[in-house]
């Protein structure tokens, strides 16, 4: 069943109280160790990714590691 | 102030809040730039044109002709030139009011805590994670706030840090991702506007700590996305768990991260 939740400032629906590694890669996200993700305003620790659950009405947001472009 | 300053700052100094005294505040202030590229021109320049009187520059590196589409204080007959050198040069040439100091090094754990410690304000325009961290490690051991900034393909984000009193880089990005994990260089690209606009905004963020002015860019991320044309701020808040300003830090000294060969010239 799918759950509403906030993701980046926008509604979203997921397929389900997935872990966020599952959310990340429903949601595209290419590469996870490039992202540091904020779970109802709390940053996690990467480790938590595997059991750490969404649930319904969550805000999220995945920040983006980002270099100088030339390097990154 | 003598005649041709109080000309040449006229539009600093009729702004409500900076005045005469605000001006000479800048003048006497120093704030150093760390990587002479993208981000550091426009900080560069801005800070020089607003007369800001100690200008220092970090960067190791000599201009590259790939480097010209978006560094925009290196000009054609640059390439080659160590990148302070050119940077000192366009500097000067702008504003002979300001004084700069040239680090033609990288920083590393060994040099930083020396090179950071004369000046105001920390700027870091660098491009790779080893160095980002190792800045905001620094910037909040020994207490100098500090401007981080990154840009990426058509995306960028700042974010003001005050140590002790705001959310610093590891608050958001606890660790440096693996080295990896990290795209080749000819994978990245950049849009070479991003530098300007993000770098700009750091340049004002220096120039509103220095006078005292508004509100920073603390505690909240600025994010900016060129394609659907978007700021988004993300609020952060100082996170009790961060290893380097949270309640049981593990990072106490500095460390030098592995960082991934890169050859820009491929």
């Amino acid at each position: 069943m799918t759950i509403k939740l906030e993701i980046n400032g926008k509604i979203d629906h997921v397929s389900g109280e997935i872990t966020v590694r599952e959310l990340l890669r429903e949601k595209d996200v290419e590469d996870p160790d490039m992202v540091s993700v904020k779970l109802n305003g709390t940053i996690l620790d990467r480790a938590a990714f595997d059991t750490v659950q969404v649930r319904e009405n969550d805000e999220v947001e995945f920040l983006y590691f980002m270099g100088g472009g030339s390097q990154k | 102030m003598n005649e041709e300053q109080i000309e040449r700052y006229s539009r600093n100094i009729i702004l409500k809040g900076v005045g005469g005294k605000g001006q000479k505040r800048l003048l006497q202030s120093k704030v150093l730039i760390i990587g002479a590229g993208g981000l550091g021109a426009p900080v560069a320049l801005y800070l020089a044109a607003a007369g800001v009187g100690t200008i220092g520059l970090v960067d190791g590196d000599a201009v590259d002709l790939s480097n010209l589409q978006r560094q925009v204080i290196h000009f054609t007959a640059d390439v080659g030139i160590p990148k302070v050198d050119s940077a000192k040069d366009k500097i000067n040439r702008l504003n002979p009011d300001v004084e700069v100091k040239i680090h033609k090094e990288r920083v590393w754990a060994s040099n930083i805590r020396e090179i950071i410690r004369d000046y105001d304000f920390i700027v870091d325009g660098t491009d790779n994670f080893p160095a980002k961290f190792l800045i905001n490690d620094a910037c909040v051991l020994y207490g100098k706030p500090y401007s981080h900034a990154g840009i990426l393909k058509f995306n960028g984000q700042t974010i003001t840090v005050l140590p002790g009193k705001s959310a610093c880089y590891r608050c958001l990005f606890i660790a440096p991702p693996p080295a990896g994990a990290v795209p080749s260089c000819s994978e990245a690209g950049v849009l070479g506007g991003m530098a300007g606009v993000i770098g700009t905004i750091q340049a004002v963020e220096v120039l509103k700590y220095l006078l005292g002015l508004g509100d920073l860019l603390t505690d909240r991320l600025l994010v900016f996305e060129a394609l659907p044309m978007r700021f988004r701020e993300v609020k952060v808040k100082r996170n009790p768990a961060c290893p380097v300003c949270g309640e049981n830090p593990t990072i106490i000294s500095l460390v030098d991260y592995e960082q991934k060969a890169c050859d820009l010239k491929k």
